[in-house]
């Protein structure tokens, strides 16, 4: 295993550390528990607080998306692994600034769980909490069975949806409306081109052949719709986005938010190689895309592939995701 | 009729924990097969850890709190709520109880169950520990007042539990989206399940008087 790695059962504790010492200019680690990451403006009375939360080996999801004007505070699990119910809470008291919480979140078994145990002990606390549960993956279940998909990479596009919201004061009920509309307008699909390993198993707990990818894999190796031979950028760029617009009704002339996601090991130049050619593809079909990201931006440990999610966006989503942002993650200025 | 003292009796729970740190490197195995692999290494963390704390003094339900109240504020996952609601549940039956009989070890086990339905979404053959769980616990109840072999019953009816899995298609979790690629593999909650089970049973039996 070519990883840098002390004691595997450590490298959450680890990891959040170093992370909290980099961007202490914008996050803090709760006094109150380690596993949880909190914006330096946090709690901010008033306003709705904003709370996400995950496994850990997503990195920068999600703690790279705490900061001024998107998340208030994340809770951390470990590797690939939903947090605890109480980190949930813990994340929820943080940023709490008596206008109620939303946590947005990922559909998950174990996240679900978490949270909604959180909510319960939340309640008993009085703070108000409401839930958005991101759905974007369109590989994980048919279109019929929507709620059974997973939330991937669009979750940061409902955090950055959310997050602005709050911080234009809106209630929560508002918040939780906006981050809804922002995870039913979006679509993700991802595709592998090599595993990748938990430190404490030591090795990859599934294969992609050498020359095969797989085709809408999750964001922890869960398999995809199917293997086929690896094909050139531009027709795996085509792929992905065909798959997307089958299950989004787009038409001409409307606007979307693109973002493109390395899954670790890609190297960052061949998201944009991927990035130009869908921009172009979506062009040559009317569609204008409005913003667009690549990068690195929620990955699964050393796992070689990308992810496309793909917004479609009206007035007021556009105006909340040009809303100043500045995270760890990603920073948007007008 | 046959009894065990609670006062003591969170040993049990000493007994079952090791068991199931001993099997890390097995359950993280089946789990990889068909889900992420760190089944093994989440419940081996949790149970591990809450062994540290339980005293020969305390009472099994002491003893389920202490490891419920790991699984629940230190290890998250799916199955840090699940196990944890299962102990919790579990501990609030036998709580200031003395002698543990057969009828109120049988309400013990059913309501764990009934806590794992709460916190959780799956059925009985969705490919998860319920599958273990529920024959399980019918079995104990179904098989009278005979405490041993009530205990008997039980374990025979967990690994037949477990083993039913096998040629499941897993419907919910990481798994369920594998589909059919999922049959032919154990669960490993459903493995982890029964080895709780059928420690506790056999750790039981030796205690009763």
């Amino acid at each position: 295993m070519q990883r840098f790695v002390n004691d595997p059962d450590a490298i959450v504790e680890e990891t959040v550390r170093g992370f909290v010492k980099v961007h202490s200019d914008l996050v803090r680690l709760d006094p109150a528990n380690d596993r949880v990451v909190v914006s330096r403006d946090a709690p901010v009375q008033g306003k709705v607080g904003v709370v996400t939360g995950g496994g850990s080996g997503h990195e920068p999801a999600f703690i790279g998306y705490t900061g001024r004007n998107m998340v208030d505070a994340v809770a951390v699990g470990e590797l690939f692994s939903s947090p605890t119910a109480k980190s949930f809470l813990d994340a929820i008291k943080a940023a709490n600034g008596g206008a109620g919480v939303c946590v947005l979140y990922g559909n998950y078994a174990g996240d679900n769980m978490n949270v909604k145990m959180a909510m319960r002990m939340a309640k008993k606390e009085g703070i108000e909490v409401l839930t958005v549960v991101a759905n974007d993956d369109v590989c994980s279940a048919p279109a019929a069975e929507r709620e059974k998909r997973r939330g991937v990479a669009g979750e940061i596009l409902m955090w950055k949806i959310g997050g602005a919201k709050a911080a234009l004061g809106a209630s929560a009920a508002e918040v939780q409306a906006a981050a809804q509309k922002a995870i039913d307008a979006t679509r993700s699909i991802g595709v592998g081109l090599a595993p990748c390993t938990l430190p404490a198993n030591g090795k990859p707990n599934f294969q992609i052949e050498p020359g095969k990818m797989e085709f809408g894999i999750g964001h922890h190796g869960e398999p995809g719709v199917n293997i086929t031979e690896l094909k050139s950028a531009n027709e795996v760029a085509d792929d992905m986005l065909k798959i997307v617009l089958d299950d989004h009704d787009l038409a001409t002339g409307d606007e979307v938010c693109v973002l493109i996601s390395g899954l670790g090991a890609t190297p960052v130049n061949e998201l944009y190689v991927l990035y130009d050619r869908i921009e172009s593809q979506l062009a040559a079909q009317g569609i204008t895309t409005y913003r667009g990201f690549a990068g690195n931006y929620f990955t699964s440990l050393e796992m070689m592939g990308a992810t496309l999610t793909v917004m479609k966006l009206d007035d007021e989503l556009k105006a909340l995701l040009d809303h100043d942002v500045a995270t760890p993650a990603m920073g948007v200025n007008g | 009729m046959s009894t065990f003292a609670n006062a003591g009796a969170g040993a049990i729970i000493r007994e079952v924990a090791a068991v199931i740190v001993e099997n890390r490197g097995y359950l993280s195995e089946i789990d990889g097969k068909i889900g992420d692999g760190d089944h093994g290494n989440n419940m081996a963390k949790g149970f591990g850890r809450a062994a540290e704390r339980i005293t020969d003094a305390d009472t099994l339900d002491a003893a389920m709190m202490t490891l419920s109240d790991v699984l629940m504020s230190e290890i998250g996952g799916s199955m840090g709520p699940l196990y944890g609601m299962f102990f919790a549940d579990m501990a609030d039956v036998i709580e200031g109880k003395e002698q543990i009989d057969v009828r109120t070890f049988g309400a013990m086990l059913a309501a764990g169950r009934d806590g794992v339905v709460a916190i959780g979404s799956a059925k009985v053959g969705d490919k998860t520990l319920l599958d273990t769980l529920f024959p399980a616990v019918d079995a104990f109840c179904a098989a009278g007042d005979d405490f041993p072999a009530a205990l008997r019953a039980m374990t025979a009816a967990a690994e037949a539990g477990r083993d039913s899995t096998l040629d499941m298609v897993a419907k919910i979790g990481r798994a369920s989206r594998l589909g059919e690629r999922s049959r032919g593999v154990l669960d490993a909650g459903a493995t982890s399940c029964c080895m709780i089970l059928t420690a506790m049973a056999e750790q039981t039996a030796k205690r009763l008087a």
